[in-house]
C-alpha cells in the first residue's frame, strides 16, 4: 500500500511519533480560521528542525505528494487548508528567536515563532516588530510572511514584506536557498519580497531576518465618535490630506462596537461610527500632531472625543478592536470576514454601497476596517442553519469584492487569496496576468506540490504553456 | 548597435518578440547597466514612454509611465507637499522613474524605507512579449505574487517595465542636519547605532570612513530647531546643526553622488553595521573613496573606471557581499560580488524570460544573482 510506504519513509526520517496519522490527531488540522472549509490530510509531520523540513519536502517531491506548511492555523483565507492526498508540515516547534542585533535593528527567527514573541525578544533593546495582525498573540511569522500579513499599524509601517530582509527557504523540490540578507538595501531583483506573500506556493521559509523598529517615545490614541460611517471616513481623508501619517486609523460601526463590548468590554463611546487614531513618535511632535488631529476631527463633525496616553487604556482599546472578528460570534452564529481594499478617497462611497447591498438582501453587515489604507473588513452575518443562508452570504461577499475592484482596489489587503478568493483573482487580473503567475509558479514548482489549490486556479491538465499564454 | 526606439507598449512588445537580445534604457544615467554599443545586445530606448497617468494627491499614490523623468515626478509631488521617501539617486538630468525602480537602491535620505516599500503596481512586457500586470493602485494589496517588488533591482533583466504605481508620503515642511565629529570608524558605527535607535527619527544617517556622522531629520517647521538640538545632544561628542543653506546643499550633492569622480564608477553595496569594519579595511587597502549610508546599511564605493570591475567583484565576494555598478562604461554584468537567489532566481528568470532576451537574465549569464 502506497500510503503505508510513504508513512514508513516519513518515519524513517526520524519523525517517529511526530508523524501523526490517527483520525483524532488529524481532525485538529483539517481547518484553519476559515472553518467553512475542511479537509483531512493524509498525515501531519511535526518537524523540529530546518533539516527535517528539507528532508520531508524532498521526500514529498520524490513521491509527488502535495504538502501544506502550517503554523498556528489562523489564516482567514484558508491558506493552510490541507490537501486530501497530501501531508501537513507543522512548523510550530521551530519557534526560536535565533538572534537579535540591536545595532542593526534586526532579528533572525524560525518560522514557528509567534508574532508577538519577536517584539518580546526585541523589547529589552528598545525595539519592536511592527506588523501586528489581530491574531498576533497566536499567529506565526511563517504564516505572516507566506501571506504578507498586515495589521492595524500598517498605515505607517507597511506590511510583513516591508519587514523581511532575508530568508532561508526550502524550495518545493527540497533545495535550500538563501534570499536577500541582513541589510535594508538589496541589489538585483528582490527575491525576498517575491517569496513573501507567495502563499506557500514557492516553498517553505525556514529562517527569516526581520527588520525591527525603535519603540516610540510617545504614543497617543484618540477615540472619536461620528454620527455616520461616512463622516468618520471624511475625517480620515482630512487627516491624510493634511499631511499627517498616524500609525493607525481604524473605524468600527455600531454592530462591530456592540460585538466588541459584548466580548471584552473596551468601554467605547457609542455612536454611528467610532474612529480610532493613533499617533506615535517624539513627545513634542506627537503633541503637536494630536492637536492638529483633534482640530480636524471637530471640523468633520466629531460628536465626542477621548484621547489617552495610558498604556492600560490603550491596550483595552486595541483589545476591543483586535477581538472584533471573533466577537461577532456573540451576535451571530456564523459570519464571513471580507478583506477588500478601496482607494481611501472612495471609502465613503464603498461603505454606502455595502450598506445598500446588505439591506437589499436583508443581511446584517458589521464593518470594522483599517480606514487609513482603505482596507475594509465587512463581516457578513448569517445563520448557517437557515436554508440558503450560506449561499446568500457568499453572494453578498462576492458583490462586495467586485465593488472593491470596480472602485480601483483589491480583493485582499492582508488575508491573502487562499482557497477563499481564488475565483475572484480574475476580477483583478487579466488572463495574461494570471497565466504569467501560473508560469512562474510552475517554473518554481513543476509538480505544483507546495500549497496546491491556493491563490491560483490550477490549469486544466491538458493546458500547455503556450495555450495558457495565448 | 543602434538603439531601438519604443514610444508605446505595442512597440516594446514587437521589439521583444523579434527574439533578439535587448535591454531597456531610458534616461542614460545608470550607464554601467546599459548594453555595450559594440556588443550583441541592443538597447531598447523607452524614454518616449513617459507621462503621469494618474495622480490623486489625497490618495498619496500615483501611476506614471516608466520613462517619466524623476525631475517631473519630483516637481509634481512637491507642488502638493509630497515626495518619494526613498530618495532615489539622481545621477543625471535624465534619471527616470523606471530607472530608479530598476536600480532598486535608495539615496542618502531613504533611511526610513527602501524603493521596494513604495512600488505598489507594475505593468511590464516579459521575455515572451506578454504585457502583464502585478500589484495594483492601492497602498495595501495582498493579491497575487508581488511582481512590483520583484522589479525593484531587476535592472530590466526580467522584463521591460512600461508603467509603475507608487505610494508616496507627505514631504516634511522643514529639514535640519546635524554633523557629529566622531573620530574613527568604530566610534562612528557606535554613534549610528545609538542614533538609529534613539527617540528622534532620522531620514538620513551617513558615515564617512573617518568616523564623522551626518544625520538629517524632517518635520514641522516650528519644532525643527529644537529637535535638531535634541538630536545633537543625544550622543557624545555632541553634534552641531548645519546652517539651513548648507544642509540643503549637502543633501542635494549627496543624492547626485557628486563626490564620485568623473573617472570613477558608483557601486552600491548593501551592508550591515557589524560587517562594515571588515569591508572598510579591504576598501581602504585599495585606496577607494567610499561612504556608508542609511545607518550603515549600504556602502557607496567609487571604483576607478580604469580598473577591472571583476577585482571589486572578487573583493566583495570574499566578504559575502554583493553590489551593483551603476555608472561608468557598460558592463556585461553590473551585478557583482556574491550571487544571491540561487535556484529560486534561475527558475523565476526562466519563466519570465525563457528565451533569454534580456541579457543577463539567462541562467548562464548571471540570472542567479
Amino acid at each position: 500500500m502506497e500510503t503505508a510506504d510513504l508513512f514508513t519513509e516519513l518515519r524513517s526520517l526520524g519523525l517517529g511519533e511526530r508523524l501523526l496519522t490517527g483520525d483524532a490527531q488529524l481532525a485538529a488540522f483539517g481547518s484553519d480560521a476559515l472553518t467553512a472549509f475542511h479537509q483531512r490530510p493524509l498525515a501531519v509531520a511535526v518537524v523540529e528542525s530546518a533539516a527535517e523540513v528539507a528532508a520531508v519536502v524532498r521526500l514529498c517531491h520524490r513521491r509527488a505528494v502535495p504538502f501544506v506548511a502550517r503554523g498556528s492555523g489562523t489564516s482567514l483565507s484558508g491558506g493552510s487548508l490541507p490537501v486530501g492526498e497530501g501531508i501537513v508540515i507543522a512548523l510550530n516547534r521551530l519557534d526560536r528567536v535565533l538572534s537579535v542585533d540591536p545595532d542593526a535593528r534586526t532579528a533572525v527567527v524560525e518560522p514557528g515563532v509567534i508574532n508577538l514573541a519577536v517584539s518580546a525578544a526585541a523589547a529589552p533593546h528598545g525595539l519592536a516588530y511592527a506588523p501586528d495582525p489581530s491574531s498576533q498573540s497566536v499567529c506565526t511569522i511563517g504564516g505572516n510572511l507566506a501571506f504578507n500579513s498586515g495589521g492595524a499599524h500598517c498605515l505607517k509601517h507597511g506590511m510583513t514584506s516591508n519587514h523581511v530582509l532575508g530568508l532561508c527557504v526550502v524550495l518545493p523540490d527540497g533545495e535550500v536557498v538563501d534570499l536577500g540578507g541582513d541589510s535594508t538595501e538589496h541589489v538585483g531583483p528582490d527575491w525576498t519580497a517575491m517569496f513573501s506573500g507567495c502563499e506557500g506556493l514557492f516553498g517553505i521559509a525556514i529562517e527569516a531576518t526581520l527588520r525591527l523598529v525603535p519603540i516610540p517615545e510617545s504614543v497617543r490614541t484618540a477615540l472619536a465618535v461620528f454620527d455616520s460611517l461616512e463622516r468618520a471616513g471624511d475625517a480620515v481623508a482630512a487627516i491624510v490630506g493634511a499631511g499627517l501619517v498616524p500609525v493607525a486609523m481604524e473605524i468600527m460601526d455600531p454592530l462591530a462596537i456592540e460585538a466588541a463590548e459584548a466580548s471584552v468590554s473596551p468601554g467605547y463611546p457609542r455612536g454611528g461610527a467610532l474612529l480610532i487614531v493613533e499617533l506615535e513618535g517624539e513627545e513634542e511632535v506627537v503633541e503637536g500632531e494630536l492637536a492638529a488631529v483633534e482640530g480636524l476631527l471637530r471640523d468633520c463633525g466629531c460628536a465626542e472625543m477621548r484621547t489617552t496616553a495610558d498604556p492600560d487604556e490603550r491596550a483595552l482599546i486595541w483589545k476591543g478592536r483586535k477581538s472584533a472578528f471573533s466577537a461577532v460570534g456573540w451576535l451571530s452564529p456564523d459570519y464571513i470576514v471580507q478583506d477588500g481594499v478601496v482607494p481611501r478617497t472612495r471609502l465613503g462611497e464603498a461603505l454606502r454601497e455595502i450598506e445598500r447591498l446588505g439591506a437589499e438582501r436583508g443581511i446584517r453587515v458589521a464593518n470594522v476596517f483599517h480606514a487609513g489604507d482603505g482596507n475594509l473588513h465587512p463581516l457578513i452575518l448569517f445563520d448557517g442553519r437557515e436554508a440558503g443562508a450560506v449561499e446568500r452570504a457568499e453572494e453578498l461577499a462576492a458583490e462586495i469584492l467586485a465593488l472593491c475592484v470596480e472602485l480601483g482596489g483589491s480583493i485582499t489587503g492582508e488575508h491573502g487569496v487562499g482557497v477563499e478568493k481564488r475565483e475572484y483573482m480574475k476580477l483583478m487580473f487579466s488572463a495574461a496576468d494570471l497565466a504569467l503567475m501560473e508560469d512562474v509558479r510552475a517554473a518554481v514548482d513543476p509538480g505544483r506540490l507546495a500549497n496546491r489549490g491556493k491563490m491560483l486556479t490550477p490549469p486544466p491538465p491538458a493546458a500547455s504553456r503556450s495555450a495558457a499564454a495565448a | 548597435m543602434s538603439a531601438l526606439l519604443a514610444t508605446d507598449v505595442a512597440a516594446v512588445q514587437e521589439a521583444v518578440r523579434a527574439g533578439r537580445p535587448l535591454l531597456p534604457v531610458a534616461g542614460g544615467t545608470q550607464t554601467a547597466t546599459h548594453p555595450d554599443p559594440a556588443g550583441p545586445v541592443r538597447a531598447l530606448d523607452v524614454s518616449g514612454l513617459r507621462g503621469v497617468v494618474d495622480y490623486d494627491p489625497a490618495e498619496l499614490t500615483f501611476t506614471a509611465r516608466a520613462g517619466t523623468p524623476l525631475a517631473e515626478i519630483d516637481a509634481m509631488l512637491a507642488s502638493h507637499g509630497q515626495h518619494l521617501p526613498f530618495d532615489p539617486p539622481r545621477l543625471g538630468e535624465g534619471a527616470t522613474l523606471g530607472g530608479a525602480v530598476a536600480a532598486g537602491v535608495s539615496g542618502p535620505n531613504g533611511f526610513a524605507a527602501g524603493v521596494r516599500d513604495f512600488v505598489i503596481g507594475v505593468r511590464f512586457v516579459d521575455g515572451s512579449g506578454r504585457l502583464a500586470m502585478g500589484g495594483g493602485k492601492v497602498v495595501k494589496n495582498a493579491a497575487g505574487f508581488d511582481l512590483p517588488k520583484l522589479m525593484a533591482g531587476s535592472l530590466g533583466r526580467l522584463g521591460v517595465m512600461v508603467e509603475l504605481s507608487l505610494k508616496v508620503f507627505p514631504r516634511p515642511a522643514a529639514t535640519a542636519t546635524v554633523r557629529f565629529p566622531t573620530a574613527g570608524l568604530p566610534a562612528g558605527l557606535a554613534a549610528i547605532a545609538a542614533l538609529a535607535r534613539g527617540p528622534v527619527p532620522v531620514s538620513a544617517l551617513d558615515l564617512t570612513p573617518d568616523g564623522a556622522v551626518t544625520a538629517r531629520i524632517g518635520g514641522d517647521a516650528g519644532l525643527i530647531e529644537v529637535r535638531a538640538e535634541r538630536l545633537a545632544r543625544s550622543i557624545e561628542p555632541r553634534g552641531e546643526p548645519l546652517a539651513p543653506a548648507a544642509e540643503s546643499a549637502h543633501w542635494e550633492e549627496a543624492r547626485r553622488f557628486a563626490w564620485v569622480g568623473a573617472d570613477e564608477r558608483l557601486v552600491v553595496v548593501p551592508a550591515a553595521p557589524r560587517r562594515v569594519l571588515a569591508l572598510d579595511a579591504d576598501l581602504h587597502r585599495r585606496g577607494l573613496h567610499r561612504r556608508y549610508g542609511l545607518a550603515a546599511n549600504v556602502a557607496w564605493i567609487a571604483w576607478p573606471q580604469a580598473e577591472p570591475a571583476a577585482e571589486l567583484s572578487d573583493l566583495l565576494a570574499a566578504q559575502a557581499a554583493s553590489g551593483v555598478v551603476l555608472t561608468g562604461p557598460p558592463l556585461p554584468e553590473p551585478l557583482i560580488g556574491a550571487a544571491t537567489g540561487g535556484a529560486f532566481a534561475r527558475r523565476i528568470a526562466a519563466a519570465l524570460d525563457p528565451a533569454g532576451i534580456f541579457a543577463g537574465s539567462a541562467p548562464a549569464a548571471g540570472g542567479a544573482r
